[in-house]
């Protein structure tokens, strides 16, 4: 079962898979945020039978329609990605994993596409009403399929509702309830959709800006951006709320990763928060060099956060590799030797079974599901091969987080200024707007950094190494298809920013979706 | 209520719901065949854009299924999903490209700003339409062809053919069946746009493309029919030993009677959609070839996974085949997973509601003037 395993077959399936996932998030974002406003112009619309609100859910979404095509392009891949470069996964966890995959195909998938085509289409085909609904429901259907598919991935980060079965060798699903409601699952729904939300706000925001500069097209831009900014400041505030939701978790299941995000190597009770810090580039684990070359932290923040209690110890990444016996932290070495006790096991077992020999069944099934919980460790031998990226952790969530509170303080600014009807007097503030269009990007792509590097060495959190979970193919055919999708990812972004800008540009006013007859 | 339901006939209910959207996706390739048509069929800018718009407007239901088949073969069928798309790689990569290029052709083809040009974009859907349809074909072909892979005690697959899946290109019966589909799609197409579109040219230059692609279907489809009930097919009993069974899916046919009156009746649906649309000038024909082709393709599914037959043989290791039993998920998955698939009924009431709300006048040359999101 252990075998070698090419490393840069591993590297090209994750670089492969990195790149789908960075291009589809660059669309995805924008169709879960923007449906909920163009639903809510609708509204406005419908109730007050405005001819100017008409215009406006109208022009959104033609800009949702542009965004929508390409996020359903960028989608598909990643569906089958799992098949295609993570087999072995495929089989380990399918039983657990596919069945948000497909429940995210049947129940929302078909509402969104259905209702889609009523929104694009039935204007004037069919009544007001339900042409308001289907908006609705495409803004649901959107949700749904992130819940379905970030349920997937909580489970990743926290394996829980599943035993292992020795038979079959994979992990079998027990609790449908325990996959759907576990914390994590549900905290990384929240923070990620309201991600969207405010992505999706800062860009409306970004294009009523432009158009407040260029001094055209005002009532539409103000009223769009009334909503952008409300929309905007509500979900940062939620985003925030989450994102605390989704530490205390991290905390709890995954604490590596915590350190990793703080730069902590020696875990200390009343641990405090750095607010900006720059790391040393020297520290190494193990060595003695000084974490931080210059730090400023917020006292006892951490462990209050980290554990809602400002006294409590937060564990270090040298806790991790060494071991802490005052507080029970289990040293790496420990953990290595008990997934290889596992990974034996399991492998007597199976020669058991075939050889008929019952009593040595049972007792190698007995030591298995005493080591199982670390199974994934007995695929590594040093300690520290166990402990993620730690600059690239830490600066990450660092980012992520200052633009977090940026938003929040942008967003209220403008809708100050809004209310006062002041906004066009403050040109540094619009362009400002424009430019804060890309930062959401930067904040929401750190984001998975830090919940998917930060994760690392592990696809399946302490049961399954990523090296272990791909499908075993020539790094050549990887490199193959890798460059394609750079090849024809890229040609279409670049389709789909020149379209957007230039419909951008026609403005509100232009009808026909801006096509060439 | 599933619980009370033993494995396999939970593992065969989940067969069922595969094939119900395997056959789906088949009957609404009519997108795909129309996208290869549009050129044939329109002879200026006007007829062009009231076809695009005609398929423009379904594109997502077919793209839908597909991703829906590939999940739930991923609930259900969990090795089934790792082996071949693993495996079968640049098979499986090519479609998905072909797949991806279409998603945003209709939406980009004739927006201002796009800077691969329009013709980039016709492209794309005639590749979708053509070589993404022809691979659908080859990669279920495989189902009764079989591949060249095998399992280990660990249910760990590894594809044994250096060709990652290229190599069904060189197995007859796969390039009939992917030939099958690909004209077939076509005839649908042309049904469609017949029976969507109100304007006398195009139909009548429809009706044409019905009668030249039906023959050109026929003669492919029958080649692979015969020669998969002629030939011997891959049986396995009650221990799970896999073995050669001489006229496996004939035998499938004659011991599932109902199988096999669901074929011929999607057969005769099929033809008779076909004659009608050729010889009656009637604008229904998509509704019975369309009907019929789910039917076929339903029973052939059934036949390729039911009654003892591995649905996915390994060429290389007859043990290591996939049946519906060694490949599935647990008991509680596919239970969990079957209350999931009681709402595909209701998915498909909205579905048809929508449609109706939508299509309620056909497309015309007048109706798209009005239309203020045209692609």
């Amino acid at each position: 079962m252990i075998e070698k395993i090419d490393l840069s077959l591993v590297d090209w399936s994750r670089a492969q898979f990195a790149l789908t996932a960075f291009y589809h998030w660059f669309f995805i974002p924008i169709t879960i945020g923007l449906t909920y406003m163009v639903a809510i112009m609708n509204t406005i619309y419908v109730k007050t039978g405005s001819e100017e609100w008409k215009r406006i859910t109208k022009f959104w979404m033609t800009l949702f329609g542009i965004n929508f095509a390409i996020g359903v392009a960028t989608g598909i891949i990643m569906e089958f990605e799992f098949g295609t470069n993570w087999s072995y996964y495929s089989w380990f966890v399918g039983d657990i994993f596919g069945a948000p995959l497909a429940i995210e195909g049947i129940m929302a998938f078909f509402l969104e596409s259905t209702f889609i085509a009523v929104m694009f289409f039935g204007w004037g085909r069919v009544s007001k009403q339900f042409h308001l609904l289907s908006s609705w429901l495409v803004a649901f259907g959107a949700s749904l399929s992130a819940l379905w598919i970030l349920v997937a991935n909580g489970w990743m980060q926290d394996p829980v509702g599943m035993t292992f079965n020795l038979d079959t060798a994979r992990n079998e699903m027990t609790d449908f309830w325990a996959v759907l409601f576990s914390p994590i699952a549900i905290n990384k729904f929240l923070h990620t959709i309201a991600s969207g939300f405010v992505i999706a706000s800062l860009f409306v925001v970004a294009v009523c800006a432009w158009y407040l500069l260029k001094k055209r097209d005002l009532v539409f831009a103000k009223k769009s951006m009334i909503v952008g900014a409300i929309f905007g400041l509500i979900s940062s505030l939620f985003l925030a709320f989450t994102g605390d939701g989704s530490a205390y978790w991290v905390a709890q299941k995954q604490p590596v990763k915590l350190a990793a995000m703080e730069g902590l190597y020696n875990g200390k009770t009343d641990a405090g928060l750095v607010a900006i810090g720059v790391l040393n580039p020297k520290k190494k684990i193990g060595n003695n060099e000084n974490e931080f070359l210059f730090k400023v932290e917020i006292p006892k923040m951490l462990s209050l956060l980290a554990y809602r209690s400002s006294k409590a110890f937060v564990p270090g990444i040298n806790d991790f590799v060494n071991g802490n016996e005052e507080y029970n932290v289990e040293p790496t070495l420990s953990r290595i030797d008990k997934g290889k006790k596992a990974l034996n096991a399991l492998i007597t077992y199976k020669k058991a079974v075939k050889e008929s020999n019952t009593s040595l069944a049972e007792e190698s099934e007995k030591v298995f599901r005493e080591n199982y919980r670390y199974m994934g460790y007995g695929y590594f031998k040093n300690p520290k091969d166990v402990i993620p990226n730690v600059p690239f952790i830490f600066y990450s969530f660092h980012v992520m987080v200052m633009l977090g509170f940026y938003f929040i303080g942008l967003f209220l600014l403008i809708l100050f200024l809004l209310f006062k009807d002041k906004i066009q007097k403050y040109k540094w503030l619009l362009r400002i707007g424009i430019f804060s269009f890309p930062l959401g990007y930067l904040a929401s792509q750190t984001g998975w950094i830090v919940a998917e590097v930060g994760r690392q060495p592990w696809v399946i959190q302490d049961l399954m190494p990523t090296m272990v979970a791909t499908s075993r193919l020539q790094t050549t055919s990887v490199m193959i298809t890798f460059w394609l999708f750079v090849a024809l990812f890229t040609s279409l972004l670049i389709a789909e920013i020149k379209i957007m800008l230039t419909q951008i540009k026609l403005g509100p006013e232009s009808k026909k979706g801006g096509s060439n007859v | 209520m599933f619980e009370t339901l033993t494995h396999l006939q939970l593992q065969q209910y989940w067969w069922v719901i595969v094939s119900v959207l395997g056959a789906a996706l088949v009957s609404l390739l009519f997108v795909q065949g129309g996208q290869t048509l549009f050129n044939v069929i329109a002879k200026n800018e006007d007829e062009k854009t009231l076809i695009i718009n005609s398929i423009g407007r379904k594109w997502e239901f077919t793209f839908t299924t597909l991703v829906t088949f590939g999940g739930a073969m991923f609930a259900a069928f969990p090795l089934f999903y790792a082996t071949s798309f693993g495996g079968a790689y640049y098979a499986w990569m090519a479609i998905l490209f072909c797949f991806v290029i279409q998603a945003v052709a209709f939406e980009y083809r004739r927006k201002k700003g796009n800077f691969l040009g329009k013709r980039t974009f016709e492209v794309f859907l005639f590749v979708n339409g053509s070589l993404g349809v022809f691979l659908l074909g080859l990669a279920v072909a495989s189902f009764f062809t079989g591949s060249e892979f095998t399992v280990n005690e660990y249910n760990q697959s590894v594809w044994q053919n250096k060709l990652l899946g290229l190599e069904l290109l060189f197995n007859i019966n796969n390039i009939a069946l992917g030939l099958s589909l690909f004209f077939l799609a076509r005839v649908l197409g042309a049904q469609y746009l017949i029976n969507n579109i109100n304007d006398v040219l195009i139909r009548q230059r429809s009706r044409k493309q019905v009668y030249i692609n039906s023959i050109l279907f026929l003669i492919p489809f029958l080649f692979f029919l015969i020669s998969i009930l002629l030939t011997q097919g891959f049986a396995y009993g009650n221990d799970g030993v896999v073995y050669l069974e001489k006229y496996k899916y004939l035998h499938n046919f004659i011991q599932m009677p109902l199988v096999l009156g669901i074929c011929i009746v999607g057969v005769l649906l099929v033809l008779y959609g076909m004659g009608i649309s050729v010889f009656k000038n009637s604008i229904k024909g998509i509704w019975f070839s369309g009907i019929g082709a789910f039917l076929t393709v339903f029973a052939l599914l059934l036949v390729a996974g039911l009654n003892n037959t591995a649905f996915y043989p390994s060429m290389s290791d007859l043990q290591s085949s996939l049946t519906i039993s060694n490949s599935s998920s647990s008991h509680y998955t596919l239970t969990a997973m079957s209350y999931v698939s009681l709402f595909v009924p209701f998915v498909i009431a909205y579905i048809f509601f929508a449609w109706r709300a939508v299509d309620k006048n056909k497309i015309s040359h007048e109706e798209i003037k009005k239309d203020e999101h045209i692609y």
